[in-house]
This record gives structure tokens, C-alpha cells and sequence, in this order.
């Protein structure tokens, strides 16, 4: 009995911490994905090719930072990141691109 | 018959270089021609729009829809720039601090000159448009520079247009490779993609001149700031061609650029000259 309750145990702590709530971000955690972001906008801007999403979306990062909604402001630093990555993505490949629209 | 081994290798490689020289540069591909394509941007909208006369392009979304036509000519019986216009010819008559006017800054003294502007600047390398002599004018006088994008810069420039309205565009291009460099960023500006929308200036005026986006019927590029500055009733008030490239930035969710930045001033440089001929048509009024 006492074997198959040491064997039950991991498979328990297991579905425990699956039960568990999710691991709420902390204010380095914003930090972190902010810094990311911002980065990559900085590097869209550096192309002359910033979106206003993506502003808009650094924006609201902070502001639910500031209102100490972790989670929240993670995950807007982590679409801000994605549409600044489009964007420089964008701008890559219209160096090139541009020609197929050109009246010839 | 053998041949040697050495010989042939050295046929070869003269046959492939004559295949390389024959081969025109790579680079040749990517030099601009403005005239040869100033006169293809033309004849796409003429063809594409058969009816038309040249100079109907000027009068943008208005040439394209018969009812939107109609109204615009009745529009013109009180037009809404007129305000603007008188504002700004008491401006442009009106002394700085220093007794000196604006017609002191320009050929002509700044009578009938619209169509020549924008130019290339040979001392200083860069596209000078109206607006940026404007400024500059006010501030050689010691006076501050206007907002480049509504009020008092509109006035102005509406009568400006005003006193060259007629005039064909006759933007140069002088010999001299950095002018030829400012019209091919301008026109690379004019049909590179970018915002979340991924609209390129071309995606509306090219491709869908005369159709409807949302409540708007989009102008064709031919012509399109030969009636700057405009009245927008969508902004309910005047504004300039700096206004005009600002907002179409932000409408496709791109951040706009500062007015008057080098991008913008050669995309007016190119789309001026590629409506060479065209007459002046500004101030103008649109939807």
C-alpha cells in the first residue's frame, strides 16, 4: 500500500499543479517581454515602417503595467512584439517587392 | 579529330564570357527612365479610362463618377475653399516685421510659380517643395514657421495654386544623378506596401482608381495633387498636400512621418513629374 501511494505521488502533484491557476507574471516578467518589444519597434522605426497597432499595443502594455495587471500587460508586450516583427518583415520584403507593383 | 583539352577550355570560357558581355548590366535594369515612364504611368490611366481627357484627371474621384460630378459643379458655385483663398491672398500681401512679403522669396514674385514646384535643389541635394520655401521664406524673415499641414499653409499655398491654375505641371529633373535618386525613392515610396493594412499608395490610386472604399470613390495618382491644397469635407477644413500624405499613412495603420520628411518630399517630386502637363487645378474640394 504504502509503494503504490509513493507511486501515486508524482502522478498526483501532477494533476494538482494542473488544477493549479497559471502562473501569474510578475513585473520583471512584463519587463522582459516590454524590452523585447519595444526593441523590435525600435528596429521597425530604424526602417521607417512602425504600424500604429503596434503603438497602440505598447501603449496598453504599459498601461495595464501601471495598473499592476501583469498578465495582461505580458501578454500586449507579447502582440506588440509579433506585429513589430511583421512590420519589419513588411519592409524587408518591399525593398524588393515594390517593383512588381510599378507601372512599366 | 581531337581537339586539346587546354584549347577547349579556353573556348569555353571565351563563349561564356561573350554570353556575359551580351547580357545587358544588371544595374541598367534598375535605372530609371522618367520620361519613358512619366509617359507609361500616363497612358495606364488614359487607357484605363478611355473617356477621359488628360486634364479631366485633375478633378480626382470627380472625373470618375457622373452623379459625384454633377455635385461638385455645383459645389463650385460657393466653393469651400474660398475662404482660405482670400485668407491667404491677404497673407501673402500682408509685410513681414521686417517690411519685407513673400513674393520677395519666389521667381514671379510668387505669381503663377505652383507648377514648378516641387524642384530639385542642386545646392543642397534635395527636393524643395512650396510648402518648405514657404517656410523657409517666413523664417529668413525672422518669423516663425507655419504647421505644415492645415490653416495658415493651406491659405497660403490656395492661393498660390489659385494664381497658376491653368498652368501645366513642369516638373525638371535636372542632370544630375542625386535629383534622379530623390524621384526613384519617391516613386519607390509611392508603390512599397506598408502598415497593418499593407496598402501601398498604388493599391488605391493605381489599381482601384473610380472604386468605392467604404463611402469614398478613390482618385487616380494621375493628377492627384494637381488640385492641392484641398477642402475635405472629411476633415471640415483645408489642408495640404503634407496633410493628404499623413493621413493616408495613418489610414492604412501606419505611423505617419514628420511632414515634410525626405520620403515625403520626394514622393510629391515623383508624383508631381509623372503628371507633367497636367494643369494646375488647386486649391480644390473633395468629398
Amino acid at each position: 500500500m504504502k509503494i503504490v501511494l509513493r507511486n501515486m505521488m508524482p502522478i498526483a502533484a501532477v494533476l494538482i499543479s494542473g488544477a493549479m491557476p497559471a502562473y501569474a507574471a510578475s513585473e520583471a516578467d512584463f519587463k522582459t517581454a516590454y524590452a523585447t518589444a519595444e526593441a523590435a519597434e525600435k528596429e521597425a522605426g530604424a526602417l521607417r515602417n512602425q504600424w500604429t497597432t503596434t503603438e497602440a499595443t505598447l501603449a496598453a502594455a504599459k498601461k495595464a503595467a501601471e495598473a499592476g495587471q501583469f498578465d495582461q500587460a505580458v501578454a500586449s508586450s507579447k502582440e506588440a512584439e509579433a506585429l513589430a516583427k511583421a512590420s519589419i518583415f513588411q519592409a524587408t520584403s518591399e525593398k524588393q517587392r515594390w517593383k512588381d507593383l510599378e507601372i512599366r | 579529330m581531337s581537339t586539346h583539352p587546354a584549347i577547349s577550355l579556353v573556348s569555353a570560357a571565351l563563349a561564356l564570357a561573350a554570353v556575359v558581355l551580351a547580357a545587358p548590366p544588371a544595374i541598367a535594369a534598375d535605372t530609371p527612365n522618367p520620361v519613358v515612364e512619366a509617359k507609361a504611368f500616363q497612358q495606364f490611366f488614359t487607357h484605363k479610362f478611355p473617356k477621359l481627357k488628360p486634364e479631366d484627371f485633375v478633378n480626382g474621384p470627380y472625373s470618375m463618377n457622373e452623379d459625384l460630378h454633377r455635385q461638385w459643379e455645383e459645389k463650385e458655385q460657393f466653393p469651400p475653399y474660398e475662404f482660405a483663398l482670400e485668407t491667404g491672398k491677404e497673407m501673402f500681401a500682408t509685410p513681414f516685421k521686417n517690411g519685407k512679403t513673400y513674393g520677395d522669396c519666389f521667381a514671379n514674385k510668387g505669381i503663377g510659380i505652383r507648377q514648378n514646384y516641387p524642384y530639385f535643389d542642386a545646392t543642397e541635394g534635395k527636393v524643395v517643395t512650396l510648402e518648405l520655401a514657404l517656410n523657409r521664406c517666413r523664417e529668413a524673415n525672422g518669423e516663425p514657421p507655419f504647421s505644415y499641414v492645415k490653416d495658415e499653409m493651406a491659405s497660403l499655398t490656395a492661393y498660390m495654386a489659385f494664381t497658376s491654375r491653368g498652368k501645366p505641371f513642369d516638373i525638371k529633373i535636372p542632370d544630375d544623378p542625386r535629383a534622379l535618386e530623390a524621384y526613384q525613392k519617391g516613386k519607390q515610396y509611392f508603390y512599397t506596401r506598408r502598415g497593418q493594412l499593407n496598402f501601398s499608395c498604388a493599391t488605391c490610386h493605381v489599381q482601384e482608381p473610380g472604386e468605392r472604399i467604404r463611402a469614398e470613390i478613390l482618385a487616380p495618382a494621375l493628377g492627384i495633387l494637381n488640385a492641392m491644397p484641398i477642402y475635405r469635407s472629411e476633415w471640415s477644413g483645408m489642408g495640404t498636400i503634407s496633410r493628404r500624405f499623413t493621413t493616408c499613412n495613418s489610414q492604412i495603420r501606419g505611423v505617419p512621418l514628420g511632414p515634410q520628411d525626405e520620403e515625403y518630399r520626394d514622393l510629391e517630386y515623383y508624383l508631381s513629374y509623372v503628371s507633367n502637363g497636367l494643369p494646375i487645378s488647386g486649391p480644390g474640394a473633395r468629398p
